[in-house]
């Protein structure tokens, strides 16, 4: 489903104007900032999450569009016209509250066909969208229940009917899955994947939660500080992170700082703090030397091995600190003999004796790390 | 066994054997307070209304409905109607300024200036009704301050104390800070969450009060009128200082009963029974209607 909505985007960009835009937006409450020079494009049909640690303003982001703020400065978008000044209840949007914010005084049923009775929509056609939403999320059996009546998922796709029933332009998830377990939440993710299919409108997801972005999203805007630090598909934002904050938010990974000292074509040589030298592949045009950079080696690619491995790549002498069993892989920090600890993780092998303080080799080809421009 | 201490019921395991007893020891007080105070004489009073032309120092006859019967001559009649009339009209009145005021201060006052602003709001109820009804009086009279600012200003002067009129202005005054009380409590847990969910659905704003505002608020909305229109329907002082001749209601007709001349007990009484009967009915329909979500859960 990813590759259909990547790929649909990208003709996008050439074809349609985009759904969603933000240019240069500011915002301000008081002395805070809670967005700053936000350039966002968001095309018709994408999966789109806005990912970011709490307090980065991505549920602020996600206000400005749905109209609940109005920007301190730039210009809003939605479908090429300029919404800055319409009021939230003029624009094509829908939004699923992260508190689900159901009228607990009127019945799924009532709370569903909420916004097609605001739009005076006759009473034939209010009861089969309302029955068609119902269908959708599968709630057909409690239509005529209260939402107090209801469990925390119950209540989420509710809250989803509601809006989708609209048939919103662009649909607004602002941490729609946050307050389930972790079991429903993974169902729940299923369902609106197949929702978005289904019903090919835009959705914007905010969320803090890593996995849901990577696994739902067509394209991601990493957000920190009220900015935007990177915006690509999960491949691009995972496999070539643009700065450390996005690399170490991203996954787990070992962020070695230190400054480059060789440049050769795609690759440059980095000596960290501690005088260990390593070759890492360079994104980014030829660098100068000592520039303050930072190299990026997830856990995963980096291998463990009780003898010296063969030339090539980054090769470390070191010892194991810390040994942690998790089933399918272990997790270990390697102290290494300049000093730094890694963190590694091997899958569960029965090549077996790696203990604590174990002497070991650690390796990885400079293809497995990034150099990234210090923060 | 040796049940477990709970921290509601201190006293649990002291009196374990009998658990009738932390019952009895919390409502025994009371109880009889209001055994002594409310049921006994109002059971009193059911028996003089049925005693037929009980006059204090006379001989009286069997039991009957004679004093019920009284009240239905149309003269009582529109004593009665008179007394729903100004309670309905200041209950309604009472709503129509308080909401504006308790929907400001709840939601829109700024947070720091919140509570100064409720405690200047009941300030007024911290002196006597008395002298408030007398205050009104002196507002209201002919050579009054209404009417020396109105001449001041060019306007005809009005002639309201003794008539209806000021018995609706003192009554919506004394009772105001009540409702404004008793709404803003309800106003303050309103979720606003929700009225951006209906602007998020199209609604404008005045569409989000009247469909997620009120009824969100109806359990204060519907606390608040029943307050006030028990307390008007029953109040002696603003009638009696305020209204003078023309503005006779019930509880100015019990009083004159039980002390005026004619000390007919037995029609006070039953006219008394009335009241009582009347508020309860206020009561109960507010239990049975005031909160439509408690009512649909069980």
């Amino acid at each position: 489903m990813a590759q259909t909505v990547q790929s649909a985007a990208t003709t996008a960009t050439t074809e349609t104007q985009p759904d969603v835009e933000l240019r240069q937006v500011f915002k301000t409450f008081g002395a805070d900032t809670a967005v700053r020079q936000l350039d966002l494009v968001v095309q018709p049909g994408e999966f789109f999450s806005i990912l970011g640690p709490s307090g980065c303003g991505k549920t602020t982001t996600l206000r400005l569009i749905a109209g609940f703020e109005t920007p301190s400065a730039g210009e809003v978008l939605i479908q090429g016209t300029s919404v800055s000044t319409v009021p939230a209840h003029r624009r094509p949007v829908n939004t699923v509250f992260q508190s689900y914010a159901l009228f607990d005084h009127m019945t799924v049923k009532d709370n569903i066909a909420f916004g097609l009775k605001i739009r005076r929509l006759g009473t034939a056609q209010v009861r089969d969208r309302v029955a068609e939403a119902l269908r959708l999320v599968r709630m057909e059996t409690m239509a005529n229940r209260y939402p107090a009546q209801l469990s925390g998922g119950q209540q989420q796709r509710v809250a989803l009917a509601r809006a989708l029933v609209n048939r919103p332009a662009v649909m607004l998830l602002d941490e729609p899955l946050g307050a389930l377990d972790q079991k429903l939440r993974k169902q729940m993710q299923v369902e609106l994947a197949n929702l978005h299919r289904q019903l090919g409108i835009t959705f914007i997801l905010v969320t803090h939660d890593q996995e849901e972005a990577l696994s739902l999203s067509g394209r991601i805007a990493v957000m920190n500080n009220g900015q935007i630090e990177q915006i690509g598909t999960p491949s691009d934002i995972y496999d070539r992170p643009r700065t450390p904050f996005v690399a170490d938010f991203i996954g787990d990974t070992n962020l070695l700082p230190g400054r480059v000292d060789q440049t050769y074509p795609a690759q440059v040589q980095v000596t960290t703090e501690s005088g260990l030298r390593v070759l890492a592949q360079s994104t980014q045009s030829p660098r100068p030397t000592v520039q303050n950079v930072v190299v990026s080696v997830r856990p995963e690619k980096i291998n463990l091995s009780l003898s010296a491995p063969g030339s090539g790549g980054n090769c470390y002498q070191g010892q194991v600190s810390h040994l942690m069993y998790l089933g399918t892989h272990l997790h270990c920090v390697v102290r290494l003999s300049s000093g730094e600890a890694l963190t590694v993780r091997q899958p569960n092998r029965a090549e077996g004796a790696i203990t604590v303080d174990t002497p070991v080799y650690v390796h990885w080809t400079a293809d497995d790390c990034l150099v990234l421009n210090a923060a | 066994m040796t049940p477990v201490p709970s921290p509601l019921r201190p006293w649990a395991d002291r009196f374990a054997p009998r658990r009738w007893l932390g019952p009895v020891a919390l409502l025994g007080p009371g109880g009889v307070w209001l055994l002594l105070l409310l049921v006994l004489p109002t059971l009193l009073i059911l028996e003089i209304s049925l005693v037929p032309g009980l006059r204090l120092g006379q001989p009286s006859g069997g039991y009957g409905l004679g004093n019920y019967l009284q009240i239905l001559q149309p003269v009582y009649l529109r004593v009665i109607g008179r007394s729903l009339a100004f309670a309905l009209g200041s209950t309604v009145l009472c709503l129509l300024l308080g909401f504006p005021v308790a929907y400001w201060l709840a939601l829109m006052s700024p947070q720091r200036w919140r509570n100064l602003l409720l405690v200047g709001f009941i300030l007024p109820l911290w002196t006597s009704s008395l002298l408030r009804a007398y205050a009104w009086a002196a507002i209201l009279r002919p050579s009054g301050v209404l009417n020396t600012i109105l001449t001041a200003v060019g306007l005809p002067t009005q002639n309201w104390l003794n008539t209806p009129t000021a018995v609706f202005i003192g009554l919506t005054y004394s009772f105001l800070p009540y409702m404004v009380l008793i709404l803003y409590a309800s106003l303050e847990k309103l979720d606003t969450r929700l009225l951006e969910a209906a602007a998020d659905l199209g609604a404008t704003p005045s569409q989000g009060f009247w469909k997620i505002t009120v009824p969100q608020t109806l359990p204060g909305i519907a606390a608040g009128c029943l307050l006030v229109f028990i307390s008007t329907l029953g109040d002696f002082v603003v009638p009696t200082l305020l209204g003078g001749a023309s503005s006779m209601n019930i509880s100015r007709l019990i009083y004159n009963q039980f002390l005026g001349p004619t000390r007919a007990w037995g029609f006070g009484s039953a006219l008394s029974m009335v009241l009582i009967l009347a508020v309860s009915l206020a009561i109960a329909l507010l239990l049975r209607y005031g909160d439509k979500r408690s009512v649909s859960e069980t």
